[in-house]
């Protein structure tokens, strides 16, 4: 037979013994609702913590330090709180002699150059620190400035800010951690708050290169041929608009690593601040800027591991979080296989019905099964005919299924929700039903109901007409 | 699809059998419901089929109709022989070379007139734009084009016998084989459905053989006449 008599036959069929057909495609529907709301809560849940951990910009970030691993890893090891007076390159590798310890290879801007044009790369950039004096109202407060990439503004770090982020990646614009805002706030009597768009004046350690004429200093020439550079370290002052007050808390773990004072990168660099590693460019390669780390922004934390990787081929230090990330992606694969299981009981169940239903549908339709062979029915066309009211209780079950799965999660979401509302915490989607889940549900289901439909199709395309139409 | 009948064209007979045997197992006993029958019957003939009930002249037209396969023997149709046909081409021998009507009408119920005449169209895969002009062609040749959404139960005993007639005729079989086709009907109605399969066979040339155990109808309408006892063939082929 052909498709479309195929359909319409099982269509009329299935209408026929229409309250028990429904009820077998409930329990089916019932049975792919179980699945959906079982896998949207652990998709949902892994989106969730996932979606967390990333957007603390851990994971989609690879840490370059200018030692192979095992010599820089104890450059970064005092956290990021730390970076700004850890200059790693003169730690040595614990338990190898000064002879044994890796080379360093210094990452100058050069370098960044170079790391920024691998692929899948966002961005490269250092983290500049110095010592800050902010004055504002007439009093100053030392603290730590550092620079924050323009990048970041999309990584969910700047998510809970009170006013906006930098306007540009060169402006002259400042973010104040709420710790610094409160106490400014305190001292001048007014709202923490008040400081977003008021000008503030910061004071810095300017470096001024000092030019030597090389012909009087032979002595600089060092073994490798550059020559070292000297500078001289003046007080400046840069004004500043205050945009924005973040807490340290939204940054993720490590908060913005102890600094109050957040500024555009480039203005930073522009600023040419005196850095704790610049000492070493007095003695050493002169010419090039030379940072103490440089992070990586990849686009996806799926390709953090090919660029840690290549960043180690080239003979630098490469670290990141994402192994971490890897090892709850697996933990959260094994909760949802818990959750398949479970939720597809209640499919086998279901599927169990279709049998009963179409077994029944055997004994009652025996006679016209008869008729339909003598008539020229080939044992393939009444299977095929069961076959297509299995697919089809399948079809509709899956589509109500998912409806009815996406119901339930959308209730345990809003009542959970406002349970978290009422408990003072923040309303989060632990329910998500994907485009994918919601076709495979249906495919699932489908494919459940075909080879629930496999024994009563065989056994109703074997029946003997002659005995069939003898039955009445 | 193409029209797979056998040839129509060549001499052999519409049927004959050879030696044909069908044997049930019953418990230890076997039944011979068919016992080494052979006959042959040409193309146009009217034959009937007599004997009481268990003669074993159903179980033989069962297999003639290739709803059944005999334990042994030949049955050629047209001549080939369908106990060496496959399944699938067993079916396309019901839906295109015989066509079938039953005591007891074996209509589906829950379908109209024209749905019931259309089935032998969809399971022989005809296209759909030809399928209301056939089923209305067959349904006017018995008289009821205008009953075509009646269901067959608001139909009456001879109509629904029409219908199943309509229904043997849509696919234009070359033989129809006919199940005590009035053992429901009144001997009045009897006869009007006697004269409709009288006419297909002289009008349509159709080859047909009907099961009756009435001697009065097989004398009236059939040609030759076959009588059936044990499974067995008592009287062959008296020309009336």
């Amino acid at each position: 037979m052909k498709t479309r008599d195929l359909m319409e036959l099982a269509g009329r069929n299935l209408r026929e013994a229409m309250l028990r057909n429904a009820l077998t495609t409930i329990g089916i529907a019932v049975g792919v609702a179980s699945l959906v709301a079982m896998l949207s809560l652990g998709i949902g849940l892994q989106k969730l913590v996932m979606g967390r951990l990333q957007s603390s910009g851990l994971f989609d970030r690879v840490y370059v330090t200018p030692r192979p691993v095992g010599a820089s890893l104890s450059g970064r090891g005092g956290g990021r709180g730390n970076r700004g007076r850890n200059q790693q390159d003169d730690v040595p590798t614990p338990g190898l002699p000064p002879q044994l310890q890796p080379p360093m290879k210094p990452l100058t801007s050069t370098v960044r150059k170079q790391l920024a044009a691998m692929p899948n790369i966002v961005s490269v950039f250092p983290e500049l620190r110095f010592t800050a004096d902010l004055r504002y109202g007439g009093t100053g407060h030392v603290t730590s400035a550092s620079s924050v990439p323009f990048e970041a503004r999309g990584t969910g770090q700047f998510d809970n800010i009170t006013g906006s982020f930098f306007s540009g990646a060169n402006a002259n614009e400042a973010i104040l951690h709420t710790d610094l805002a409160e106490q400014l706030a305190t001292q001048g009597n007014f709202k923490a708050n008040d400081l977003i768009g008021q000008e503030v004046t910061i004071r810095y350690p300017e470096r001024k290169p000092v030019e030597a004429p090389p012909n009087q200093r032979p002595q600089d020439i060092v073994a490798n041929g550059e020559f070292g550079q000297g500078f001289t370290i003046q007080s400046a002052d840069v004004k500043v608009k205050v945009v924005g007050i973040v807490s340290g808390e939204s940054a993720g773990p490590g908060g913005f690593g102890g600094a109050r004072i957040m500024l555009p990168l480039e203005l930073v660099e522009r600023l040419n601040a005196v850095q704790g590693f610049d000492v070493r460019e007095v003695v050493a390669n002169p010419g090039e800027t030379i940072y103490p780390t440089l992070t990586m922004l990849v686009d996806n934390p799926n390709h953090v591991q090919a660029v840690e990787d290549a960043v180690k081929q080239l003979g630098f230090g490469a670290f990141s979080l994402f192994d971490a990330a890897r090892n709850l992606q697996l933990v959260f694969r094994v909760f949802d296989s818990f959750l398949l299981v479970f939720g597809s009981l209640a499919l086998a169940v279901a599927s169990l019905g279709i049998v009963n239903t179409l077994v029944m549908a055997i004994l009652e339709r025996r006679h016209e099964i008869g008729v339909l062979k003598a008539l020229g029915a080939a044992d393939r066309d009444v299977r095929q005919l069961f076959f297509t009211e299995a697919g089809v209780m399948g079809l509709v079950g899956g589509i109500l299924g998912v409806f009815l799965g996406w119901g339930i999660g959308e209730l345990i979401n809003f009542a959970l929700n406002k349970w978290l509302v009422s408990q003072n915490l923040t309303p989060q989607k632990i329910w998500l039903v994907p485009l994918w889940l919601v076709a495979s549900a249906i495919a699932f289901s489908i494919l459940v109901s075909l080879a629930a439909g496999l024994y009563p199709a065989s056994r109703a395309a074997k029946l003997d007409p002659v005995k069939a139409l003898r039955y009445e | 699809m193409p029209d797979t009948r056998p040839d129509t064209q060549t001499n052999q007979p519409a049927l004959r059998t050879a030696d044909v045997t069908r044997h049930y197992a019953m418990g230890a006993a076997t039944i011979r419901a068919v016992d080494g029958v052979t006959l042959e019957i040409a193309r146009g003939e009217f034959v009937a089929l007599l004997g009481t009930s268990g003669s074993g002249k159903s179980t033989l037209l069962n297999l003639l109709a290739g709803l059944d396969r005999p334990t042994s023997g030949e049955i050629l149709a047209h001549g080939t022989n369908l106990a060496e046909m496959s399944g699938d081409e067993l079916a396309k021998y019901r839906s295109l070379t015989v066509g079938m009507v039953f005591q007891s009408f074996n209509l589906l119920p829950r379908m109209t007139l024209e749905e019931n005449v259309e089935l032998p169209l969809r399971l022989a895969e005809v296209e759909r734009g030809d399928r209301a002009g056939r089923v209305q062609e067959a349904l006017k040749r018995v008289g009821l084009a205008a009953r075509l959404s009646h269901r067959p139960a608001e139909l009456s005993g001879g109509e629904q016998q029409r219908a199943s007639l309509a229904r043997a005729l849509v696919n234009r079989p070359t033989i129809l084989l006919a199940d005590e086709p009035t053992g429901n009907l009144d001997s009045r109605t009897g006869e009007e459905i006697m004269n409709f399969i009288q006419q297909f066979n002289q009008e349509l040339g159709m080859t047909v053989i009907m099961v009756t155990h009435e001697p009065r109808l097989a004398e009236r309408y059939a040609a030759r006449q076959f009588h059936m006892k044990d499974g067995k063939l008592s009287a062959n082929g008296d020309a009336q």
